[in-house]
């Protein structure tokens, strides 16, 4: 019985199967992501979360590609030599519980592992917000973003949609409210550097994510409620804000620039804005 | 085998199919014999109404012989009843099997639009621009119809392609033949699935004509981007003929999947319990559960969204919403409802995608390796587990949209949880493997290449489980790479390998060996130079569904990586056509197939081949379970699941064989 698949042939197709699988997979996978390293990889860290966010990968990186590569070389070096050849039979064998509970107990030991140590992570950078640290209320908007800083009184002022006007009045302040007198409003985010900050996040219409990479910190901007996030600057300069949820035809523009400065540069920053109530000389 | 004694009436005549009878007050035609129970089911007709109906043959009267016994199914039907409108699930199967490889034309059409703009942003393409003159200004791709694209592209591939193919295309013709039932258990409704899914992908592909084009919101339309007529092109009458087409899909898909759950409970030959399914069926079994339970909840969410947009209702929009400088009326909904409730479909569905492809490529691993499929009951348990935790696992999409970060530490739970029943598969494969005899068909190397693409996309997976890394790499390209080759292209080659499988059976002929082999080496080839390198683009920052690289500064050094990317997944493309050649050749000139070609053990391969309206010439009786390939001292090294088992047979016992 020929069916046109046995004999050499198999051995052959084994053989070059297997190659490839070392070959493009194992070593073309692990050595593109050594080469990647240095052009296409995580932005040079700039947040003292991001450290421990950071280490979480590399640990993740190191034994999901322990994984990759030992299934890879299995698969390859069976279908090497267990390609059709000869006489030789198949073994009929189909069952051992020691095998499978070795593959099954493995793997959860492993992954449990990996929920207590992400668990420890995420616990320590989200759980609770900084005690100290200033607020900032960032507010997206198709398609930029916008920040507001509550000025002496230490306190924002109301805010309401239905104010909102393009050129006097873009983030909707209530002049009625006293507290919205002194509020900053910036199209740029200045941040203090090794202060904690918390970025307070709305938006005025779809969803939106603010994401700095080197910070590794992303969070959506929800239309109708407020949601809080922190990280703490840990270099000075310049950063950018980028939106990472589709929000319409200039999703891919919605840039927002981030300044990190020292606490006299970010203070001398902040004296030279005028409140954004103020009305126009 | 099956040769049936010939049962006669009390005049004489033959009762065989085809034969028109009358018992009592009922008449019409013998549509099945079962001489050991002495029943016989008729098709009724002319006063008695129309179904079917079990009758003793005792009680039986023949008015006219059927002519050809055998042949007789195939005279009855009029060309429309037999190939447009039939109830029969093989062609059924077919024409689900032919609608979405036509539809996934289009979505890799789609793909590669989407790879012209990433790999070389801001170029003039003359002829592209030709061909689609409202996507392109100047020569130039516009944003908003790259967004159409890049909507319309995965929607395409995952509702109407692999969703259609896998459950509509494999688990129509399959299911029957592989239980042993002469069709579906509600024949008309699964006519009706069919039917209700061509008027979905007109509504769909409608949509790319309208004002403002195609709907441009992600294949995950959240609102309110997806709720605001006027919050963008993409977010107009296109995304309103979206919801509609899907919602439309969707009734089609819960046809099918009740037809699938009842004919697999319902109308298993005799001896074909539960434990003796081949794994195909287990996996089609499953997803029909998956999506019977998770599929209404997108349904109600859509009809909600589309309530949204048209009747002034607020689901999903709150207060004070303001978008191009106007504040809505609208109060009182909350955006993040329609992530849950579309990822409590969207999370199953993945399954709905992978599982059948699990199945499959598990049996195809048996014939091709002449090796029983190792740990049955452990592949059973983990598909039936994965089943479980899929619905336990949804708001792992959901890490940076508000919800609360304890959520998360459940969602991440349940999430690496799933991971240990992939982990018992991966390894059940490799253990199938182990001591085959591995013959490389073209269905084979698919499943192989399966199985590396399964695992690749899958600890990718866990990064994304999470929470801390996945807040890093949520919406970015690594988390593109990561389900294009968890989901999309591991799902794509089952199908392929299942295309290569049981194409003999579907059309009687075999596909060309050598052609497919090298499309197998072009597309695990190109699979990887396209996906692998999305992986650094995800690290680097970039974001999905971005039109362009070229704003932000994070992203000035990933031309060259996305121009590569660009570069395979064209390549990528052109290796398809070579499966299409292939396929459309062998549809009319491939050499004849045997009845059972691989010489496989399954009840698909005793039918003839293409098997008849009813499948069988005699309904299969089951003694084995589905693996028993080169049983130690059996004569051929695989035996078929209806050769009884030796009651002096010594030293071969196997799950389900009886016991012995």
């Amino acid at each position: 019985m020929t069916d046109g698949y046995e004999t050499g042939d198999a051995r052959r197709t084994g053989l070059l199967l297997g190659l490839l699988i070392l070959g493009m997979v194992v070593a073309g996978g692990v050595g593109l992501t050594l080469y990647a390293r240095g052009r296409w990889w995580l932005p040079p860290l700039a947040s003292a979360e991001g450290a421990h966010i950071d280490r979480l990968f590399y640990s993740t990186l190191i034994i999901t590609g322990i994984v990759f590569v030992l299934v890879h070389v299995l698969l390859a070096l069976f279908v090497w030599r267990f390609a059709a050849h000869g006489d030789r039979k198949a073994r009929h064998w189909h069952d051992n519980r020691r095998l499978e509970l070795t593959w099954t107990i493995i793997p959860a030991v492993a992954l449990t592992v990996m929920v207590a140590m992400a668990g420890v992570v995420w616990a320590r950078t989200r759980l609770a917000p900084p005690a100290t640290g200033m607020v900032v209320d960032v507010r997206a908007e198709q398609f930029a973003w916008l920040s507001r800083y509550p000025g002496p009184d230490g306190t924002f002022g109301r805010v309401d949609p239905t104010l909102i006007h393009p050129r006097t009045n873009r983030m909707g302040l209530d002049p009625k409210d006293p507290a919205s007198a002194d509020d900053i409003v910036s199209p740029e985010l200045h941040l203090v550097v090794n202060e904690p900050v918390r970025v307070s996040l709305r938006s005025t219409g779809v969803i939106h994510a603010f994401f700095i990479p080197e910070f590794r910190v992303k969070q959506d901007a929800v239309p109708g409620v407020t949601i809080q996030t922190w990280f703490t600057p840990t270099r000075e300069g310049r950063y950018e804000i980028a939106c990472a949820e589709l929000c319409g035809i200039g999703h891919y523009a919605m840039k927002g620039t981030v300044i990190v400065q020292s606490r006299d540069a970010f203070n001398a920053w902040l004296a030279q804005q005028t409140p954004a109530l103020t009305p126009a000389p | 085998m099956q040769i049936q004694a010939e049962v006669r009436d009390a005049r004489g005549r033959t009762i065989a199919p085809g034969a028109r009878v009358r018992s009592g007050d009922v008449e019409g035609r013998v549509r099945h014999v079962e001489p050991e129970y002495g029943v016989v089911t008729i098709v009724l007709e002319g006063r008695a109404g129309k179904g079917e109906r079990m009758v003793r043959v005792s009680a039986v009267e023949v008015l006219e012989e059927a002519p050809h016994p055998a042949e007789h199914e195939a005279h009855a039907d009029s060309f429309i009843r037999k190939y447009v409108f039939s109830l029969d699930h093989k062609v059924i199967g077919i024409q689900y099997l032919f609608t979405s490889l036509f539809m996934a034309l289009v979505g890799g059409t789609l793909a590669m639009l989407i790879r012209m703009q990433v790999g070389w942003p801001g170029t003039k393409w003359g002829l592209a621009a030709a061909l689609f003159p409202g996507g392109f200004a100047g020569g130039q791709m516009k944003p908003d119809f790259y967004l159409a694209v890049v909507t319309m592209h995965g929607t395409i591939m995952i509702f109407f392609v692999l969703t259609t193919v896998l459950s509509g295309g494999f688990g129509n013709f399959l299911i029957p033949l592989q239980i042993g039932a002469r069709d579906m258990a509600f024949p008309w409704l699964n006519m009706m699935s069919y039917w209700l899914l061509v008027p979905a992908i007109v509504v769909l592909l409608t949509s790319f004509f309208v004002t403002g084009g195609a709907a441009g919101g992600g294949w995950t339309a959240y609102p309110p981007l997806s709720a605001i007529p006027h919050a963008g092109p993409g977010s107009g009458f296109g995304q309103t003929l979206w919801l509609i087409a899907l919602a439309i899909l969707i009734v089609a898909l819960l046809f099918g999947s009740l037809n699938y759950i009842t004919t697999i409970l319902q109308m298993r030959t005799r001896g074909m319990s539960m434990m003796r399914l081949p794994l195909t069926v287990w996996g089609l079994f499953i997803t029909a559960i998956l999506m019977l339970l998770s599929f209404p909840v997108l349904f109600a969410a859509a009809i909600m969204l589309l309530f949204d947009r048209l009747g002034g209702t607020s689901f999903f929009i709150p207060a004070g919403v303001y978008v191009g400088g106007q504040v809505l009326t609208h109060a009182g909904g909350n955006p993040l409802l329609w992530q849950h409730l579309f990822w409590f479909l969207g999370h199953p569905e993945v399954y709905v995608l992978i599982l059948p492809a699990m199945g499959m490529v598990s049996d195809i691993m048996a014939s091709e390796g002449r090796k029983p499929v190792f740990g049955y009951t452990f592949m059973v348990g983990s598909i039936a587990a994965i089943g479980i935790l899929s619905f336990l696992v949804w708001a792992h999409h959901m890490y940076t949209s508000g919800m609360h970060p304890l959520v998360a530490m459940a969602f991440m739970t349940t999430t690496l949880a799933i991971a240990v029943p992939s982990a018992i598969k991966t390894f059940n494969w490799l253990a199938t493997l182990w001591q085959a005899r591995i013959r490389f068909s073209p269905q084979m190397l698919f499943a192989i290449g399966f199985v590396s693409l399964f695992v690749t996309g899958g600890i990718t997976g866990i990064f994304l489980a999470q929470p801390p890394v996945d807040v890093v790499m949520h919406d970015t390209y690594f988390v593109v790479a990561h389900f294009h080759f968890v989901m999309a292209s591991a799902a794509l080659f089952g199908v392929f390998a299942g295309i290569y499988h049981w194409f003999p059976k579907m059309f009687g002929r075999t596909m060309n060996a050598r052609l497919g082999k090298i499309h197998f080496w072009l597309t695990f080839v190109g699979i990887y130079a396209t996906f692998f390198p999305m992986h650094f683009a995800g690290f680097a920052g970039m974001m999905r569904r971005i039109y362009s690289t070229q704003i932000y500064a994070h992203l000035q050094g990933v031309g060259p990586l996305n121009t590569f990317i660009s570069l395979a997944a064209f390549g990528l493309g052109a290796a398809q056509l070579l499966f299409i050649y292939n396929f459309l050749v062998s549809l009319r000139r491939g050499p004849k197939a045997e009845r059972n070609p691989w010489r496989a053990t399954t009840l698909e391969w005793t039918a003839p081949s293409p098997p008849p309206h009813g499948n069988f010439e005699t309904e299969p009786v089951v003694y084995r379970w589905a693996y028993d390939y080169s049983v130690p001292g059996a004569a051929e090294d695989f035996i078929p699941q209806t050769a009884p088992v030796a009651r002096a047979a010594s030293g071969v016992s196997a799950p389900g064989s009886g016991g012995s």
